[in-house]
């Protein structure tokens, strides 16, 4: 094992960011599941809602995107 | 990451996004470099689709022609239906822009190409694009009533102010999340499928790095679609607010 202190807090750092892909991950399911449940019970409606069922996800995928971020910048630019 | 004299698994994901000259090795914003290669080729692409394609004017289309026809199609819709009829008038810029995404995604699945939408130097300069079309039009078209978006009529008074700091704050982080959502998932799937190549070093699971890339690629190809797709409907989304900012 070699490597400072630091090198050893960047890396937990990383692990540690990726904990907020989990939320995202229940933001896309959120946002998914309930588009589901609503369009199962007025099937006709669904098609015209996909654009939002689309920018819903983006919005709550890019928070996890930003902690993926985190971990790269923590891994391969500190 | 991992030290090169380590055992076991011996990779580097992010090698792959490394931006170097083709010819020498001296790096200036003038050099044409892998970045520029690619870019080139996804716009001749776009080219050739569009113009080749569409040259012959079938009245029953070909294959080519019937991928830009579609294409059209599709980018028409979505500005007609989320910008409105107005918004028609940016259509040349947005059809551009998704052609541009679509085309430098799928160019980046190719086995040793670039991703030029991977980086967030490319992305960032797309967004800033978008974000100042917006902000520019917004203003030509409504004057200081464009201002009216951030002061949200309503709200109870006493709550206003609260709500138009939280949307000016919004606002300006726009162009931000706009540009590391794009670069983001193309940078993470790349990168994943990358990890799982790196698990075909180790004899044991190997076969499964095999069926991991298959999936992943799989999953790839749709990712690139819909973040074309999302790049262009979210400039829509913001294009209507520059059009239409009081709902």
């Amino acid at each position: 094992m070699t490597g400072n202190i630091m090198t050893m807090g960047a890396y937990i750092g990383a692990g540690l960011a990726c904990i907020g892909m989990g939320g995202a991950a229940i933001g896309v399911g959120n946002v998914a599941g309930n588009f589901l449940a609503g369009a199962l019970r007025n099937p006709s409606a669904a098609p015209g809602q996909t654009a939002m069922l689309f920018i819903g996800i983006a919005f709550a995928e890019a928070f996890g995107i930003f902690s993926f971020l985190v971990a790269l910048l923590l891994m391969f630019a500190v | 990451m991992a030290d090169p004299q380590g055992s076991g698994l011996v990779f580097d994901p992010m090698h792959q996004f490394t931006v170097h000259p083709l010819f020498g090795d001296q790096l200036a914003w003038y050099t044409i470099s892998n970045t520029t290669l690619w870019m080139a080729i996804s716009v001749l692409a776009m080219m050739a689709l569009l113009i080749l394609g569409t040259s012959a004017r079938a009245i029953i289309p070909g294959r080519a022609q019937s991928i830009a026809e579609l294409m059209y199609g599709f980018v028409h819709k979505m500005i007609e239906d989320i910008s409105g009829h107005d918004g028609l008038k940016f259509f040349p810029y947005i059809m551009t822009l998704f052609t541009f995404i679509i085309f430098s995604n799928f160019l980046g699945l190719i086995p040793g190409a670039l991703t030029t939408t991977s980086h967030i130097a490319v992305t960032a300069v797309l967004a800033l694009a978008v974000f100042l079309t917006v902000t520019i039009t917004g203003f030509v078209l409504n004057g200081v009533g464009f201002l009216g978006l951030f002061w949200v009529s309503s709200a109870p008074m006493a709550l206003r102010p609260v709500l138009a700091v939280i949307e000016i704050i919004s606002y300006f982080v726009r162009p931000l999340s706009h540009s590391i959502r794009l670069a983001g998932n193309m940078m993470a799937g790349h990168a994943v499928i990358k990890v799982f190549a790196g698990f075909a070093a180790v004899s044991v699971i190997s076969p499964l790095s095999v069926v991991g890339i298959v999936a992943m690629y799989g999953f790839e190809i749709m990712v690139c679609v819909i973040q074309a797709y999302v790049f262009t409907l979210l400039t829509c989304v913001y294009l209507r607010d520059a059009l239409h900012p009081h709902h």
